[in-house]
Parts: structure tokens; C-alpha cells; sequence
């Protein structure tokens, strides 16, 4: 099970932040801040595991980006890893080739799709195209009500 | 959110999770789930909103509702939404079905209860249709199944079946990770998994997959040990493909590779050490982690020809190594090598102290300690390189400015402790003790650590004694003279020192030898004297010693010493009526008193397994003579214990140790004392009853929430129908329809008179349904609706358990039956983990079974059966499995003929479903009465069957007619029916009728309760003139196999006008095999499964030369004679199945080729098989046609 994922910009700045296992917000930071002083520092040629406390972290850089994840001591890391590919690849499809700013700017889409991924830590959905529509849907409901509260600011409804 | 604390605005993040709209909805419920955690105190206010998404029309609320609820929460929100969220299992919505399987996990973490009730839910999701939601299902049971895996087991058919035909490789490493969970509890679960894993390794590209197949491969193999004899091949194949993945450039490969690797190690250290060069090469790498990973392996792959060889190599990559921490590691490994298993693998131990040596020239070690206690042991401990290692610690000694270097971060001065006491202890074997005595007096060694400085003055004495000696055996006292001079000269040094303890001892130092000096002046010879300060040497202690002083004789350390205050003890006493608590004191009292016994037999053990050891071991280490100073300990003692017992291996181990010159003496010696002291081995310490198998459990943090989710699942079945049957908030609430099936019915029965009212609704309920049942029986529906019936009725005795009397009873029953039902389920797994014995275990079992309980078992055992019947039905869909059901239905019925007239319908009303020829016979056949039974429809075996007569002429004389047929009961391994229909023929009314057979030991005439063998049955009708009439007669069969042939008497007495008269009867009963065979079947997979399964060891042939049928006339005679089903027709072959009542099974191949008839038969039983093949002959060859009846 997915512990936790985090995703920071080369500059140390979390960009995103998904819990599974519930903690108090001075443990997060903490935890936070461990992990990526410990990532940041490792080179890009060392491979993307490492044991940390009890848990595995697994981590990926891409671009400027580190998407890190935590998992137990007996989950695969290469099947993380995986989920890690899968989480960018749906970014990607859903932006059209994601950068740090689409997940600045819009970072209630990038968690929309994680949630749609994963849920409380497991793999949910492993199909791309099912998670995209099911997010396309949501996002079409959204619009509906911003049309109707649109309209009714404008008096029509 | 964004990292700033949003605590504040909890409430209104609720406020927009209740927005109807959308939009709101998911923000909120992302901003919930973002910053909610267990102590946010709204959460309480969110339970019925959050009931309310759950079950909102749009699936897309229920489904931010549940994402949110993943995030955040809590026992009393799962406690609250668990039913809620069970309801979603089932839901239409794939997209639901998925996230609530998810979220189930997350409420059983927080909600253990949750889990008996969802589980069967959740394992009908394993083969749900949509993979997202199959997948979903995996993971969480296989979350559930590593944290507890024994409860699991029972669904590793489930999974092996998904392993098998999956190819969704998210779900299958899921699977097979689980598989690695569980194999460790049963081993012969491995064995079957061996091959479909190779498979994978060998099939897959997916590298994830096959480092998790490699990863189950080991924890199997670790698990089965030496049981596989081809395991080897195994493990060659993971170790191959791990070679592949560590020569992978990916770094992550190459990492998970070595992982995996020292897994292997630890069991098959010969697989792995051929790769050495490999994983040498990784010591290169740029990343650390895998340098580090390949330093784990090498630390196993050590052997006494390649240590030297490897750590020369460690030694050339710490010369290269950049970062201290990765030297440093480097630096302890190379120790930990050489060092374990107490210098196993060490063949030269100048060697070793050279490298010792040498390792103290690297710089910013901190690891400096280390080496010294390295330095100091091997010195002790191994008398041969004393002398080497005193020559080396000089020269560090003279060179020890060198490493006093930059004491900051650098623990390397440590060796100058270990060096110093090492020359001091071992003076006489320095070849310059002067030289070196002035090398520690040199100024710079005030820079030291204050406790090296006080080794350097007690050594410093030590060596100046030893040195005075010398001069004054040299006769040469000028120069001893000289040498206190410089000695009170330099130790003011170490007097001024801050440390207290350096100054104590340099200030002792330096009066002693100011007044040895007096003395020498006056001309004495001090030497010798000053020698025998520090004469004797130190022995090494075994580090439990301490606790091996044997207890003096008398003294009993579990005593009170003072008598315990009696109030404290009744205390105790009461105590323990009222808390359950006092029970663990008690425990440990207990314990406390078996102690001593205990500890003494295992150290016993030990020791002579230590002994064992030591024998083998040519590198045991030795010290020399204990004397005075180990003084502390009584050794003395253990000496003389073990004396004898070391000194007949002495004479090996001096061979050997006298190559390396050692003396013979100090070995006896040292070899006893290891011998006592290294048995003692931890154990002792641990607490009693604290097994290492417990322990895993045991020391799981109390926190942990998986511990509470070991739940015995075998038990789910039950509580959970009744759960889910009723509204799900509460299992005991729920006022069930009235159907009932027959053991709710007899267990009212004994409740008494209460219910009785209910009881005739309740039947006419059930004749109603009998008769709905008929009219869609061609259905499918039917397997559903009997079993909900089932599934109600069980709830019964629940909700009608209205006294407490009956609602104790219920828990017991209950209680039973989950102890059948869990050996049921064992039994199951059993049986699909031994597939040879299959289709002959469960029939032994059940038979052994019913012999052995000739008195009826009480209904709380029916009802444990049923269930256990239930339950297998469900895990398998194997034939036999049904056929024991049937079995034990049988046998229940049987038990319960007084109410055979009720109970029947219902259970027909369970079996018609799954086979519509036998639903249609039933109604005659289930009965085993003597009454007569009403005239009955016969029906065909095979559809295409013309209407014809299997009745066959029994017996006839002027008045009488009898005819007879064999009818199997459908639920019966035991019993067959046959029906004999009675035909007056003569003008008179004919009364009393008596039926009798001579039993044999096979088959026996079942006469009812008062059980005389030799009694006639009575038939319990008369015939008035030209009238017939049918009476059925159950007969108890043991063996099925072979044809029978009975003899049997009918009489009966005519009215005539002038009297009566008695007339008997002579007959003989013919009871083909075929009487036995059930000829149908449940699905076409299974015949084929049977044949591929290779359970039907038996063969036979049966070649006709000449017959006369057609083919199709003959196959139909085949199947109405002798119960045989069709399977399947092509031109002129057929496949023919049937079965026996005792579940055997038999497969024909029926060819026809011209007129020439070739007949093969498989089947699990030869006999049986041959048997009927003798019955097919009869029946088709012309020639010898005669009836096999008559």
C-alpha cells in the first residue's frame, strides 16, 4: 500500500501532496522536509530506491519534477514505479504535455486524477482511458453548474 | 493546502462538501481529504451528509464521497458508513464497485468488525465482471491476507484459478505476492505454485512481474526447504534471470537484483557465490545504494579460498572510495567478513592483523573502536599470533603520531588502546620492549583521549617491569636504573592530566617506582618481585558467564525469602474471580517455577550441540591457562565439569593447533571453558512460553490496526448471510420470512408447542413454493432462489430465538458450526492441494463418517453439515463435492423419517434445481417409507429414450406378480431404493404381505428401527382382486462395485370363501452395478476436467465383435439400462459419463466401427469399471442375451 506521494520541484517546492495514512500536519512537514533534503541530494545516475525508516521510498524525476511515493517494506517498487509512469502519463494526456505550471495552476486536477488512480494507497484504476473519462465527466458536470450559476447571476433562470 | 494550515476553516470546508452543486461538492470533499485527519473534530458532523453522497443518484458524488472518506476516515465514521458503503459492493456501477471495494479496506482498518460481514461480498468481487473491480478486490485481500495470512487460505484456490487465467499483470503481482504470504503456512500450496511461476519467469517481459515471481519463487522455496526434489533448477532459473536483471544498465534492475539476490543467499549460498564476479563488479558502480546492496551479498559469499582474495579487493575500493560514510560502511563490512561466525573463514590470521593494521591508515574512519576490539580479541584469543600482533602494535605504537593526525571525526587513535595493552600484556615477546616502552612515553601522547592515556600508564609499568627483569637478568643495573630515571622523569605528564583516572594511576605509577628506584639503589633485585604484579593472565569470558555460576546445592532462588504477606495473595485470589486480567499474573507465577527445569534441559541441548560444533570446527579458538585474575567467575569450576569431555578431542584439535604452534596445555583448557560458556546462548533470558512463532504478533505494536483485522474468516459465512440477508445495520434486528427448511423445523419442534402456529403457515408456505418451484424448474433462477431459501431459513433461528433458553442454544449451535464449518473448509483445501487422492478421500472420510455414528446425530450437527455443505458447494464446483451434499442429505433424511413427509419437499426443492431428470424422480425416490406410494410419473432417463419399463420380473406364481426397479436416491452414497410393484392376480383379496431378504454383508434390507436382521419387512397394504400396488424397500449398500445378487422370500396369505391360505414366494434380486449410477451430470467442462485431471486411473476396454444395434439404438440402451449420459455424439462415437452413488466416476468412449464395437472406460475405480463393463456386454451381445436381471 502507498503510504503517501509527493510530488517537489527540483527547487525543494511541494507541488502536491497525497496521504493515505493520516498524520498530524507537524509530522507531514516533517516527513516532508526529511525526504527532500535525503532525495534532492542523490544524483541522477542512483536508482530510484531507497529504505528510509520502515518504508521504501520510490521516486522518479521528471523534468523538474520528483514524484515520490512511500510504500510498505513488502510492496514492489518496480510495480510503484509503474503507478508513478501511469499518475504522469495521465497528467500528460489530460494537459497535453504536462509541465510544473499545469500542476501549479490547476493542482485540484492533478489531485481529481490521483484520486481517480489511486484510492487509500491501492491501484484503482489501471486503464488510462477509463480514469480520462470518468475525470472528463466530472469536469462536464462542472460546467454544467457553472453555465447554471452563469445564468442565474445574469437573471435567466 | 499549498502548506498553509487550514485548520481553521474545517467547518467550512463541510459547508461546501453539503453544496448541491457539483462543483463544490468535489472541491470540498478534495479539501477534506486534504487536510482532515483522525482527531478534526467536524468529522462528526459529516456522517449523514456523507450517507447521503453514498447514496446520491449521481455516481460521481458517491464517488467523491468515497475518495474523501478514504483520506479521512475514522472509526466512528466506518462504524457508521460501513453498511452504507456495502451496500455501493453491489452496485451496478463498475465505477462505484471498484471504490467501494477500496474504501472496504480502508473501513476495515478502522472498523475490524466491519470485515466478517463484507467478506463474502468481497470475495464474490474476485470474480466480478469488470477487471477494475476484480483487480480492486485482489489487492485488498491481498492487503488483508499479508498482514494476516492463515485466515486467508482457504481463498488460495480462488486465487491460483485467477494466477492461471489472468493476464492483467497489475492483478497477478498482487496475486502472486499474496501466494508469497501464504505459502509460508502451508508448504504443499508452493509445490503447486512452482510451476505456473516459472512459467511466468520464464514467459513474461514485464520486469515488475518477474521480480515479483523471483521474490515468491525464493519465500517457496525458503518455505518447502528440501522437500522439492528439483528445486535446484528453481532457484538456478531465479538466479539467472536476477543475473540478467543486475547486468541491466537500470540502475533500479540492477538494485532489485542484488536484493533479491542475498534473499537467495540465505538459503542457497552455493547459487549465488557463482555469480562473485558480478556482484564484485557492482562494487564499481557510481550509485552507493548498490554498492552497499553488493556489500550485503558479499558478506554471504565469502568462502575460506576467496576471503583473502575479496577483501584485498574491498581493500583496493576503499583506497578509491570517495565519502566517509561509504568508506566507513565498507570499512565494518570488511570487518563483519572476516569476523563472523567467529573467524569461520580465516585461514590465516597474520594475515588478518596485517589487514587490521593496514585498515587503521585510512583516514576519518569512525569506526576506530572497532578495529581495536578486533585487534584486542584476535590478540586473546588466538595465543599463535601473539607475537606477530605485539610486533605490529609496536610499530604502530612508534607510529603513532601518524594517527593522532586530525582527532576530529576520526575514532582511529582507538587502536593505540588495543596496541598499548596488547605490547603491556605480552611484554615478553617484544623484540624491542625498550624502544617501545620510549615510544610511549613520548610527549605527543597527552593529546589522547584520557582513557588511552590511562591503558598507556598501566602498560607503561607493565613494560618496565618486564624490561627491569631483563636488565637485571643481563645483570646490567646501570641501565635499569636508568630506565626509572626516565620513568619518573616522564610520567609527571600523565599526573598533571585533567582525568582523574589517568591521574590515579600515574600518580600510583610514579611512587611505586620512586621507591622501586630506592630499592634498587640499595642494591636489590627487584625484577622477579615486580614481574608478579601483573603475573597471570586474562581470559576471555563468555558473555553470559555471569550467568552460568551454577546455583550452590541448597539454595533455591525461587524461595521467598520472606514468607509473601498473605494479604496480598488473597488479593490475587479474588482477583482472579473477577478480572480476566489476573490470569496473565497467574501465568507468570507459574512460569516462574518452571524455570529452572526448563532452562536446565535446553542447556543441556545446547551444550551438547555447541560440543558438536566445536568438534568440527578446526578453527575454534583458544586461550590460554585461567588463574588468578578471572578470579570473578568461578571457572575452575566449569573446568573441572567438562574436564573429561574435552580432553578425548583433545588429541585432534593439538594435531592441529600444533602446526601452529601452539601449546597443548592451554587448549584443554580453553576449550572447556568455551565449551561451558558459549552454550549458554540467549534463550534463557527470553520469557517463558514466548515462542519465536508467537512473537511476530506479539511485539505488532498494540496501535497497529491489521492486528485487530485477524479475524478467523472461516466463521464468515454465517453471520455474514444472516447480516446481509437482513438490512445489514444490524444482523439480529430482522423478522425473516417464514420458509423453513427441515432442521429449522425440528429444532421448534423441540422449542415446543410456541410455534407451532407459525409451523403450518410456514408448510403450507413451502408447498406452495414446491409447486412454483415445478413450473420453473427448466430455469436458472431456480439455483438462486433455493439457495436463498437456504440462506433464510438458516437466518431463522436467529430471529426466532425469542426466550434466552433458545438464544443460548443458538450461539452454541452457532458455535458448531463454525467448527464444522472451518474443518469443512479445511477439508476443502485439503482436497484441492492433494489432487491425486481426490475423488476417493472425501467418500472414505464421510463413509468412516457414517459408520461411525450409527446413532442419529442430533440436528445441531445437521445443521453443521448443511452449512459445511453450503460452503464446500460454493468453493467448488466439483462434482464430488455436490455428491457428499447429496450424501449428507440423504443421511438426514434418513435419520429424520419421521418426518420425511415434510422435510422431503424442501430438500427437493434445493437439489431440482441442478438437475432436472433427478428433480423429476425425486419425489418418489427420496422417500424411503414403506407405505405405498401413490402411482408415479417415470421420466426418461435420456430425453431421446422412448417411454419404456425398467421394471423387471421379479417373481410371479398364480395369484402374485412382482415386478421391481432400482432407483439411486439422489443424496444417498449409501442406500438404494427398490421399488416392487405388487399385482394381485388371482379372484381373491390378498392380506399380509411379508417381504424378506437374506442380507449379505454388502447389502442389507434397511426393516426400520427395531433392527432384527432375520425379520420380514411387512408391506403395509392389502390388495383386493386384480389390483396393484408399489411398495419401496431401501436397501444399505457398503460397496458399489460389484453386482449383487440377493435371495429373498415374499409370502402372503389369500382370503378365500373356505379360509385362508399362506403361500411363499422364492425370488432372487438382481442388483446390477448399474443400480448404483447416478447418470448425469452438471456441466460439460466437467467431463472434460475429469479426463485431463487424470483422476480416472482406471482403464479398461470392451471390444464387440458383432452388434447387431444401430448406434444410436445402442447408445440409448446403454444409457437407459445402465444410467449412463450422453456427453457428446459425433458420426459413430460417443462420450458417455456416469457416476456412481458413492462418487466414482465413469467415462465410456463408445466407437462403432462397422458392425465392430470398441468401448472405452476410464473411471477413478477399476472394479467398478469393470463390473459395468461385464453389464454392457451382457446387455448388447445378442448371442447372450439373456437379461443380467433374471
Amino acid at each position: 500500500m502507498l503510504q503517501f506521494m509527493l510530488l517537489f520541484s527540483r527547487q525543494g517546492k511541494l507541488r502536491l501532496q497525497k496521504w493515505y495514512v493520516a498524520h498530524p500536519d507537524k509530522q507531514k512537514k516533517k516527513i516532508t522536509r526529511e525526504l527532500l533534503a535525503i532525495l534532492l541530494a542523490r544524483k541522477p545516475k542512483m536508482c530510484s530506491f531507497l529504505e528510509w525508516k520502515d518504508l521504501k521510498i520510490v521516486y522518479k524525476r521528471y523534468a523538474s519534477l520528483y514524484f515520490c511515493c512511500a510504500i510498505d517494506q513488502n510492496d514492489n517498487e518496480l510495480l510503484t514505479l509503474e503507478i508513478i509512469h501511469r499518475y504522469v502519463e495521465l497528467l500528460d494526456k489530460y494537459f497535453g504535455s504536462v509541465c510544473e505550471l499545469d500542476i501549479i495552476f490547476n493542482f485540484e486536477k492533478a489531485y481529481f486524477i490521483l484520486d481517480e488512480l489511486l484510492l487509500g494507497g491501492e491501484i484503482q484504476e489501471t486503464s488510462k482511458k477509463n480514469v480520462l473519462k470518468a475525470i472528463a465527466a466530472q469536469d462536464l458536470l462542472q460546467e454544467d453548474d457553472a453555465v447554471e450559476i452563469a445564468l442565474k447571476e445574469l437573471g435567466l433562470v | 493546502m499549498l502548506g498553509y494550515d487550514i485548520s481553521w476553516a474545517a467547518f467550512n470546508i463541510i459547508e461546501v462538501m453539503s453544496s448541491t452543486k457539483f462543483t463544490f461538492k468535489r472541491t470540498g470533499y478534495l479539501a477534506a481529504s486534504q487536510s482532515f485527519h483522525n482527531e478534526t473534530e467536524v468529522l462528526m458532523l459529516t456522517t449523514n451528509m456523507i450517507r447521503k453522497d453514498l447514496n446520491s443518484q449521481n455516481i460521481y458524488d458517491a464517488g467523491a464521497a468515497m475518495t474523501g472518506l478514504s483520506c479521512f476516515v475514522t472509526p466512528d465514521l466506518a462504524r457508521d458508513l460501513a453498511n452504507d458503503v456495502m451496500t455501493l459492493l453491489s452496485s451496478t456501477k463498475p465505477y462505484l464497485r471498484k471504490k467501494a471495494v477500496l474504501l472496504m479496506y480502508k473501513i476495515f482498518l478502522c472498523f475490524p468488525d466491519a470485515l466478517r460481514p463484507a467478506f463474502a461480498r468481497l470475495k464474490d468481487k474476485l470474480e466480478d465482471l469488470d477487471p477494475g473491480v476484480q483487480s480492486a478486490a485482489v489487492n485488498v485481500i491481498c492487503e488483508l491476507a499479508r498482514k494476516n495470512p492463515k485466515n486467508y487460505l482457504s481463498l488460495a484456490p480462488v486465487f491460483f484459478k485467477l494466477m492461471t487465467s489472468s493476464t492483467n499483470n497489475w492483478m497477478l503481482i498482487k496475486i502472486i505476492k499474496l501466494f508469497g504470504a501464504l505459502t509460508p503456512l502451508e508448504p504443499r500450496l508452493g509445490k503447486k505454485l512452482i510451476e505456473p511461476l516459472t512459467n511466468l519467469i520464464h514467459s513474461t517481459s514485464a520486469m515488475s512481474l518477474l521480480y515479483e515471481c523471483i521474490n515468491t519463487v525464493i519465500a517457496v522455496l525458503i518455505s518447502i526447504s528440501s522437500g522439492m526434489p528439483n528445486h535446484s533448477a528453481s532457484i538456478q532459473l531465479c538466479v539467472q534471470k536476477l543475473r540478467i536483471l543486475i547486468e541491466d544498465s537500470d540502475q533500479n534492475l540492477k538494485y532489485l537484483g542484488l536484493l533479491a539476490m542475498s534473499k537467495i543467499l540465505k538459503t542457497h549460498p552455493k547459487s549465488v557465490q557463482a555469480h562473485k564476479d558480478l556482484v564484485l563488479q557492482c562494487l564499481d558502480d557510481k550509485d552507493e545504494s548498490i554498492r552497499l546492496r553488493a556489500l550485503d551479498l558479499l558478506y554471504g559469499m565469502v568462502s575460506k579460498k576467496n576471503l583473502m582474495e575479496i577483501v584485498k579487493k574491498l581493500m583496493l575500493h576503499m583506497d578509491k572510495a570517495e565519502g566517509t560514510n561509504y568508506r566507513d560502511e565498507l570499512l565494518s563490512k570488511i570487518i563483519d567478513i572476516c569476523s563472523q561466525n567467529n573467524y569461520q573463514y580465516i585461514t590465516n590470521f597474520e594475515w588478518y592483523v596485517s589487514i587490521l593494521v593496514e585498515i587503521t591508515r585510512i583516514e576519518g574512519t569512525k569506526h576506530g573502536a572497532l578495529i581495536a576490539s578486533q585487534m584486542l580479541d584476535v590478540a586473546i584469543r588466538v595465543p599463535a599470533i601473539r607475537s606477530f600482533a605485539v610486533s605490529q602494535m609496536a610499530v604502530l605504537l612508534d607510529n603513532a603520531h601518524m594517527l593522532v593526525g586530525n582527532t576530529q571525526r576520526n575514532s582511529i587513535y582507538e587502536v593505540l588502546y588495543a596496541a598499548a595493552w596488547i605490547c603491556g600484556e605480552f611484554a615478553e615477546m617484544l623484540s624491542d620492549p625498550r624502544g617501545t616502552l620510549e615510544a610511549m612515553l613520548k610527549p605527543k601522547v597527552t593529546v589522547l583521549p584520557p582513557h588511552i592515556q590511562g591503558v598507556y600508564v598501566q602498560n607503561i609499568v607493565k613494560l618496565y617491569s618486564r624490561v627491569v627483569a631483563q636488565l637485571e637478568a643481563e645483570d646490567n643495573k646501570e641501565e635499569a636504573e636508568a630506565l626509572g630515571e626516565l620513568l619518573v622523569e616522564k610520567l609527571p605528564m600523565f599526573v598533571q592530566n585533567a582525568n582523574l583516572e589517568v591521574q590515579d594511576r600515574a600518580c600510583g605509577a610514579l611512587q611505586l617506582i620512586k621507591q622501586l628506584i630506592k630499592l634498587q639503589s640499595k642494591g636489590e633485585v627487584i625484577g622477579e618481585e615486580l614481574q608478579a604484579l601483573f603475573s597471570g593472565e586474562l581470559n576471555p569470558v563468555a558473555p553470559k558467564a555471569q550467568k552460568k555460576v551454577p546455583v550452590p546445592e541448597g539454595l533455591d532462588l525461587d524461595q521467598w525469602i520472606n514468607e509473601p504477606p498473605s494479604e496480598s495473595s488473597s488479593e490475587e485470589e479474588v482477583r482472579g474471580d473477577i478480572f480476566v486480567k489476573s490470569d496473565h499474573r497467574m501465568i507468570q507465577q507459574n512460569d516462574v517455577h518452571k524455570m529452572p527445569e526448563l532452562t536446565e534441559e535446553e542447556l543441556e541441548k545446547r551444550r551438547k550441540a555447541r560440543k558438536q560444533e566445536q568438534a568440527n570446527n578446526p578453527h575454534y579458538l583458544k586461550a590460554t591457562t585461567p588463574s588468578g585474575k578471572s578470579g570473578l567467575i568461578s571457572s575452575d569450576k566449569y573446568l573441572q565439569v567438562t574436564g573429561n569431555t574435552s580432553k578425548s578431542r583433545k588429541t585432534k584439535k593439538t594435531r592441529k593447533r600444533s602446526k601452529k604452534g601452539k601449546s597443548v596445555e592451554s587448549e584443554s583448557d580453553e576449550d572447556s571453558i568455551r565449551s561451558v560458556h558459549v552454550v549458554t546462548i540467549t534463550e534463557g533470558e527470553m520469557p517463558e512460553g514466548a515462542k519465536s512463532s508467537d512473537d511476530d504478533e506479539d511485539e505488532r505494536n498494540s496501535n497497529d490496526p491489521h492486528k485487530a483485522l485477524n479475524i478467523d474468516l472461516e466463521e464468515l459465512p454465517l453471520n455474514n448471510e444472516d447480516n446481509v440477508q437482513s438490512h445489514p445495520v444490524s444482523p439480529l434486528s430482522t423478522n425473516a420470512p417464514g420458509k423453513v427448511n427441515l432442521k429449522d423445523e425440528k429444532k421448534k419442534k423441540r422449542r415446543g408447542e410456541k410455534e407451532h402456529k407459525e409451523k403450518t403457515r410456514e408448510k403450507k408456505d413451502k408447498s406452495r413454493e414446491k409447486h412454483k418451484k415445478k413450473k420453473q424448474k427448466e430455469e436458472d433462477t431456480d439455483l438462486v432462489s433455493s439457495q436463498l431459501i437456504e440462506e433464510k431459513s438458516k437466518e431463522e433461528p436467529v430471529t426466532n430465538g425469542l426466550s434466552p433458553e433458545s438464544a443460548d442454544k443458538n450461539e452454541q449451535t452457532e458455535k458448531q458450526k463454525n467448527a464444522e464449518n472451518t474443518k469443512g473448509q479445511l477439508d476443502d483445501i485439503e482436497f484441492w492441494l492433494s489432487p491425486n487422492d481426490s475423488s476417493q478421500r472425501p467418500n472414505s472420510e464421510l463413509g468412516a463418517k457414517v459408520s461411525s455414528s450409527p446413532v442419529p446425530p442430533s440436528d445441531l450437527n445437521l445443521d453443521s453439515v448443511k452449512v459445511k455443505q453450503e460452503k464446500e458447494e460454493k468453493m467448488s464446483s466439483k462434482p464430488e463435492k455436490t455428491k457428499k451434499k447429496k450424501k449428507e442429505k440423504e443421511r438426514k433424511s434418513k435419520k429424520e423419517k419421521k418426518k420425511v413427509r415434510e422435510h422431503h419437499d424442501s430438500l427437493l426443492q434445493e437439489d431440482s434445481p441442478k438437475d432436472k431428470a433427478e428433480y423429476e424422480e425425486a419425489p418418489g425416490i427420496a422417500t424411503p417409507s414403506k407405505e405405498p406410494g401413490s402411482s408415479l410419473a417415470q421420466t426418461p432417463m435420456t430425453p431421446s429414450m422412448p417411454p419404456a419399463s425398467k421394471y423387471r420380473l421379479l417373481a410371479e406364481d398364480k395369484n402374485m406378480k412382482l415386478i421391481y426397479e432400482t432407483r439411486v436416491l439422489p443424496n444417498s452414497s449409501n442406500q438404494i431404493v427398490v421399488s416392487i410393484i405388487f399385482t394381485n392376480q388371482c379372484g381373491y383379496h390378498v392380506k399380509e404381505l411379508e417381504f424378506n431378504i437374506l442380507d449379505t454383508l454388502n447389502t442389507r434390507l434397511a426393516r426400520g428401527t427395531d433392527g432384527n436382521n432375520q425379520n420380514s419387512v411387512k408391506v403395509p397394504f392389502q390388495l383386493p382382486p386384480g389390483t396393484t400396488n408399489e411398495g419401496q424397500f431401501a436397501f444399505d449398500v457398503d460397496k458399489v462395485v460389484m453386482p449383487q445378487m440377493l435371495r429373498g422370500t415374499f409370502t402372503y396369505m389369500i382370503v378365500t370363501d373356505g379360509g385362508s391360505t399362506h403361500e411363499k414366494l422364492d425370488f432372487k434380486l438382481h442388483l446390477p452395478v448399474s443400480a448404483y449410477f447416478i447418470g448425469s451430470m452438471y456441466k460439460r467442462d466437467t467431463f472434460t476436467e475429469l479426463l485431463s485431471s487424470g483422476d480416472l486411473s482406471a482403464k479398461n476396454t470392451l471390444i464387440l465383435e458383432r452388434v447387431d444395434y444401430e448406434f444410436s439404438h445402442m447408445l440409448s440402451k446403454i444409457c437407459f439400462h445402465c444410467h449412463f449420459t450422453v456427453v457428446e455424439q459425433v458420426a459413430l462415437s460417443a462420450s458417455l459419463y456416469s457416476r456412481s452413488i458413492q462418487g466414482d466416476h465413469v467415462c465410456l468412449l463408445a466407437k462403432q466401427v462397422n458392425s465392430k464395437l470398441t468401448i472405452d472406460g476410464k473411471s477413478t475405480n477399476s472394479q467398478l469399471l469393470s463390473s459395468i463393463l461385464d453389464e454392457v456386454k451382457i446387455l448388447l451381445n445378442p448371442t447372450e442375451n439373456v437379461s443380467p436381471c433374471e
